[in-house]
């Protein structure tokens, strides 16, 4: 593939992640930690934080499904979340994760649930996303290219 | 209590059954259901139910009413009959009485004139029989011999009988004892007679011969008067009252007539008025008699009256009331109503008499009575028929009324159904279709071979299609139910835009023709509004205009109306366009974007500059400072195949395209631009167009938009990601100098427009012909004296479009200037491209690697693009100059040993990352106690990063444990130079990481004995501040 047309692929996929609200800032600002010393640095991130996440979506549901429902754990958690998902500028599942905790203080099991459900989408989708991107970082510089750069 | 419960239940049962059966259904059933329900419990269910009944079906209620309505009017209707029927009864017999009372009156006065002629008359003649006593006692008795005889007696009566009118005649008697008979006989030399035979008088006690007659009467000379029975009893009872006295009416001799006898006594002398009986039949010398004959005489009298045909006159003589004797008349009885009686008085007290009259005929007809009433009656039912017709017409009209009603109101709930429907069914489609999309994408995202891949676009493609179809029915469905909501949020005007062209980007460059964007600088770069319905309006405007044009441009232009108003009339362009650089008139024709004409002449290049003028003259007017709106105009010109003259009214009409074979061809539903102008209107704008089959189509709305600022925005992306921030544009060129040549004016002022808003200076050379571009730029650039003595500073780049005087005019452009400036290549700026695409060839040419801006133009395009060409390029090493400058975090945290304790691993790395990044040494750690461990003096760490949250040990018990502990350690130390004014050495600066940085937590924070905070993720500048605070005071 041509390098030109990969960049400005990945340029408009990055847009179009923050335009839609999937990251903020603070994706670029890991953008900007990545340099020839820690070339890997966001794709580790991400790889870590999806892996993370993982875990804690499962012990979310798994606290959600138990009866009495321990809300103090999942706060807990969705604490923890919402932490790890503001570090990496996943933007649509902090607000998410804000929501969930809300509802959590609120002791609604109901809406917890629900929140549960937008968070894990929002998870999943930022996370089918943000692995096409790296997937494409990939190929630009398996190509020879280099990563173009939006501020 | 139970009256009015009664009440009640009897009101409820007559509501109940008034409802009829079908329309009543609830009522009735009601009515049904009560009656099963048993007498026992009756009342208080029934109540219930059936005042239930009408509030659930208010209309069951109304057709009720409307029933009770029409009853009363029947009814009223029938009482104004009757009362009518009556009336005119009523008026008959008042009319009819009337008459006959006036009928009565009139008899009776009739009666009355005849009754009192009659007494009139009689009494006059019972006064002079009386005179006549008078004349026989003077001239007879007194006078021996008499003065009178009967020849004088005779000529006298008949010469007084005017003063008798009613008086057949008057005849005189003598009284005669039996003793006397003989020589009374002697002496009048006649024998008395007796009446009725006219022989001889037998010997009787006494006599009374008449000795005087009138003429009329000479038939009773010599007659004995008391031998008739009427006349003798008279003469008995006369002698004894000493007044005049009557017979009953009888057939009087000769004449045979029907009439009465009037005898008065003669005495010889005066008596006293008090005298007995016995004194005056002593003193009677004869008797004075006079015959009325009623028969004759009295008709004679009435027939002089007036109207005497019309009446039937009797007089009866009434002293024996029993049997009332008929003194004149005919005695046939007829009989009729109206009968009228008077009292005669005729003198004779003992005598009783009256008059009866009668109408001759029966009474007529009461004619004017009958027409009378009859025209009432027929007037009232003829209103009674109108008032009925008109209460049948209100009730057909009212019934009609209700039945539209009920229609409409199913028509509307139809609509609203079917409004629903649509939205419902559009959302039940679109869930599932995202599903599919997504599905596809990912499938194209798998290994696919050719085939495989195109089906799967294809179906992508479809879908796509599909769900762009169903949101526009959607959002039709939502506006025609008036359920669109605008929003009222800041956005970037010209950040949508861009993003619009984007969108088209890969479309028009399939076919080749030019988008462009132009914002007037006037317009706020903030605006209040729904920016999702204006990217929705510009992207159907321009998805039309792509539709439909193959060739030249597609161009949206914003403006204010302001501005526009002020450009109303174009200018003769030939006159204003030939002053600036050379263009001739030749190519002024068309001076739009791409120079193809255009169907609205306000983007052509006379017009445009015109506007870039107000713009740039007049700054910011004062009302638009002070007002909160701007008025906007947004114009979408294209080159396409314009609208036919004939379907331009049908534009806005829900799927109407311009003919049928336009969706052939072209594709599309039609809606786009339908919803577009609603959209339009809903935002308090207007759109309109101007088309020229083969020409072109230009679009135009105008917007009233609040004006916004950049904090609004900053504070709405915050509240709500669903809008996020944009990325910002890049700063880094800002100050540099561009040069824009190009043969198209509107053109250079788009590149111009973007360049601006990276923060460019832009010059621009517009020329008709590449060699005179040349030399200008040659000119401007200073590059025959050498580089950098450019008049008003360095340019820093050229961007020259490749098309500017034709196909690939652009590339000789770059050629020719080259090679005009081999030898001093270094002093030229650098040549930027403006291509709408380049060939692989072309790609592949080293000229043109990194030096090509690919259309459409947007300023984050440019930018991305200018890095390469700048050598920015690696935005790293950027951020690193940034990061190794002076003062910079970089110089405060290069080798130092920092601590970061996070349990969140993602965290951590990022923290790490993020310090390591400006060169610090960094170690983690998972928890709090992790930490202690790794923070129990003496330890390496220069500083600690203490997540403050964390599960068993949270960041602020740990920091109170750390310093404890180092407390602890250094009260261990010994003291001697080591501790310095007091301080004891260990003390580790630990910062509080944390999320949520609300003032209680930096009050925590300080008591706990952190020495700061920063927030999670970090941010440049505020993990600046802090760790400079930290070391600077620590140094």
């Amino acid at each position: 593939m041509d390098v030109a047309k990969l960049q400005q692929q990945h340029l408009e996929l990055t847009q179009a992640l923050f335009k839609e609200g999937f990251l903020d800032e603070q994706f670029t600002q890991l953008q900007q930690l990545e340099d020839p010393s820690n070339p890997e640095f966001v794709a580790e991130v991400s790889t870590l934080f999806f892996d993370d996440s993982q875990r804690i979506l499962a012990e979310l549901t798994k606290s959600l499904d138990g009866d009495p429902v321990d809300f103090k754990k999942i706060d807990a958690y969705v604490h923890q979340f919402k932490g790890s998902s503001s570090s990496i500028g996943a933007h649509r599942v902090k607000v998410g994760c804000t929501v969930l905790r809300t509802c959590c203080e609120e002791e609604n099991r109901e809406g917890c649930w629900q929140a549960l459900q937008q968070v894990k989408q929002e998870f999943f989708l930022v996370k089918n996303r943000l692995e096409l991107l790296l997937q494409l970082e990939q190929q630009i510089l398996a190509e020879g290219g280099t990563i173009p750069f939006m501020e | 209590m139970c009256q009015v419960s009664t009440k009640k239940t009897m009101k409820c049962h007559a509501d109940a059954t008034a409802v009829g059966p079908g329309k009543g259904f609830q009522a009735s059933t009601a009515a049904r259901s009560n009656h099963q329900v048993g007498p026992g419990r009756l009342p208080a269910k029934w109540w219930v139910q059936a005042s239930a009944a009408p509030a659930i079906r208010p209309s069951a209620v109304k057709v009720q009413n409307q029933r009770i309505a029409k009853r009363w009017h029947v009814r009223l209707l029938v009482l104004w009959v009757l009362a009518g029927i009556s009336v005119s009864i009523w008026v008959f017999y008042s009319m009819n009485a009337d008459i006959i009372k006036r009928r009565q009156e009139m008899l009776s006065n009739m009666c009355e004139e005849r009754a009192w002629m009659l007494q009139d008359q009689f009494v006059s003649s019972l006064n002079h029989v009386r005179a006549l006593t008078a004349l026989v006692t003077t001239f007879h008795l007194g006078k021996r011999p008499s003065a009178l005889d009967q020849d004088t007696f005779a000529a006298y009566a008949a010469r007084t009988s005017f003063e008798r009118p009613l008086m057949a005649g008057v005849a005189y008697a003598i009284r005669v004892l039996h003793a006397q008979r003989e020589q009374f006989e002697r002496e009048q030399g006649w024998v008395i007679k007796k009446m009725h035979s006219n022989e001889l008088q037998p010997a009787q006690a006494e006599y009374a011969p008449t000795v005087l007659t009138q003429d009329t009467l000479s038939h009773l000379a010599s007659l004995d008067l008391m031998s008739g029975e009427e006349d003798r009893e008279n003469i008995l009872r006369a002698r004894a009252s000493g007044k005049g006295a009557l017979t009953s009416p009888f057939r009087l001799l000769e004449s045979n007539h029907l009439g009465v006898v009037l005898t008065f006594t003669v005495y010889t002398t005066d008596l006293p008025p008090d005298a007995s009986a016995e004194e005056r039949i002593e003193r009677t010398a004869g008797y004075m008699g006079g015959a009325f004959d009623f028969e004759s005489l009295v008709e004679n009298l009435l027939r002089q009256l007036a109207e005497s045909q019309a009446i039937i006159v009797n007089v009866y003589d009434i002293t024996n009331k029993s049997n009332p004797l008929v003194m004149y008349g005919p005695n046939i009885s007829i009989e009729t109503a109206v009968s009228h009686t008077s009292k005669l008085e005729f003198g004779d007290p003992l005598r009783k008499h009256e008059m009866r009259c009668r109408f001759y005929k029966q009474p007529p007809i009461p004619w004017s009575a009958i027409t009378t009433s009859i025209g009432i009656l027929v007037i009232v039912l003829l209103i009674g028929h109108i008032l009925y017709a008109a209460v049948n017409r209100i009730e057909k009209v009212e019934e009609d009324y209700r039945k539209m009603e009920a229609l409409k109101l199913l028509a509307e709930s139809a609509d609203v159904a079917k409004s629903q429907f649509l939205a419902t069914v559009s959302h039940e489609i679109r869930t599932p279709m995202n599903g599919v999309l997504g599905m596809l994408q990912m499938l194209m995202d798998t290994e696919l071979d050719a085939t495989q891949c195109d089906f799967a676009c294809t179906a992508h493609e479809s879908g796509k299609q599909l769900i762009k179809l169903i949101n526009e029915v959607l959002d039709q469905a939502k506006i025609e139910s008036g359920r669109m909501e605008l929003e009222n949020v800041p956005f970037e005007l010209r950040i949508i835009l861009d993003d619009i062209l984007s969108l088209f980007s890969a479309e028009i460059k399939d076919k080749g023709i030019e988008l462009a964007v132009f914002v007037s600088e006037r317009v706020p770069a903030v605006l209040v509004g729904d920016p999702a319905r204006l990217r929705q309006i510009i992207t159907n405007l321009v998805g039309n205009s792509v539709k439909f044009t193959d060739r030249g441009h597609i161009f949206v232009c914003v403006h204010l109306v302001d501005d526009e108003n002020r450009v109303d009339v174009p200018p003769e362009r030939s006159v204003e366009s030939v002053d600036d650089e050379e263009l001739d008139g030749s190519q002024n024709s068309c001076t739009t974007l791409s120079g193809l004409e255009a169907a609205d002449e306000k983007n052509s290049w006379a017009t445009f500059k015109l506007l870039l003028m107000h713009g740039s003259s007049e700054p910011i007017s004062t009302s638009l400072e002070t007002s909160s709106t701007v008025n906007l105009v947004f114009s979408v010109e294209d080159t396409g195949v314009g609208i036919p003259y004939q379907a331009q009214e049908r534009v806005f009409m829900p799927f109407m395209q311009a003919d049928s074979s336009t969706s052939r061809n072209y594709g599309g539903t039609g809606i786009g631009l339908s919803i577009s102008r609603c959209l339009v209107e809903l935002m308090k704008g207007e759109m309109t167009f101007v088309s020229k089959p083969g020409v072109g189509t230009t679009f135009r709305f105008g917007l009233p938009l609040k004006k916004g600022d950049s904090s609004m925005l900053k504070k709405h992306a915050e509240a709500n990601w669903r809008h996020p921030q944009n990325a910002p544009l890049p700063t880094k060129f800002k100050g540099k100098r561009a040069l824009v040549v190009d043969g198209r004016p509107v053109r250079s002022q788009v590149t111009k427009y973007h360049l601006q808003r990276l923060g460019i200076f832009v010059e621009i050379i517009v020329s008709n012909k590449c060699s005179s571009a040349v030399s200008r730029v040659m000119m401007r650039c200073g590059t025959t004296n050498y580089s950098s003595n450019c008049t008003s500073g360095n340019i820093d780049m050229i961007l020259i479009d490749k098309d500017a005087w034709g196909p690939d005019t652009g590339v000789e452009f770059s050629d020719s200037l080259k090679k005009q400036t081999d030898a001093r290549l270094n002093g030229l700026p650098k040549l930027i491209l403006l291509a709408m695409s380049l060939t692989n060839e072309e790609a592949s040419k080293e000229e043109f690697r990194d030096k090509t801006v690919m259309k459409p133009l947007r300023a984050c395009n440019i930018a991305l693009y200018l890095q390469g060409a700048f050598g920015f390029r690696n935005h790293r090493s950027q951020a690193r100059v940034l990061i190794e400058g002076p003062g910079s975090l970089h110089n405060l945290l290069s080798g130092r040993h920092i601590l970061v304790v996070d349990d969140n691993k993602v965290n951590r790395l990022v923290a790490a990352g993020a310090l390591v990044k400006f060169g610090a040494q960094v170690e983690c750690a998972e928890s709090g106690k992790e930490a202690i461990l790794k923070l129990q003096p003496p330890h390496k760490f220069d500083a600690c990063f203490m997540d403050v949250q964390m599960p068993e040990l949270d960041g602020f018990e740990a920091t109170r444990r750390i310093r404890k502990a180092e407390i602890a350690a250094s009260e261990r130390l010994p003291r001697n130079g080591d501790v310095k004014n007091g301080k004891h050495t260990y003390r580790v600066p630990i910062l509080a990481m944390t999320a949520d940085v609300i003032q209680a937590t930096r009050e925590e924070c300080t008591r706990c004995g952190m020495d700061g905070y920063v927030s999670k993720p970090f941010e440049e500048e505020q993990l600046y501040n802090a760790v400079a605070v930290l070391f600077d005071s620590a140094h």
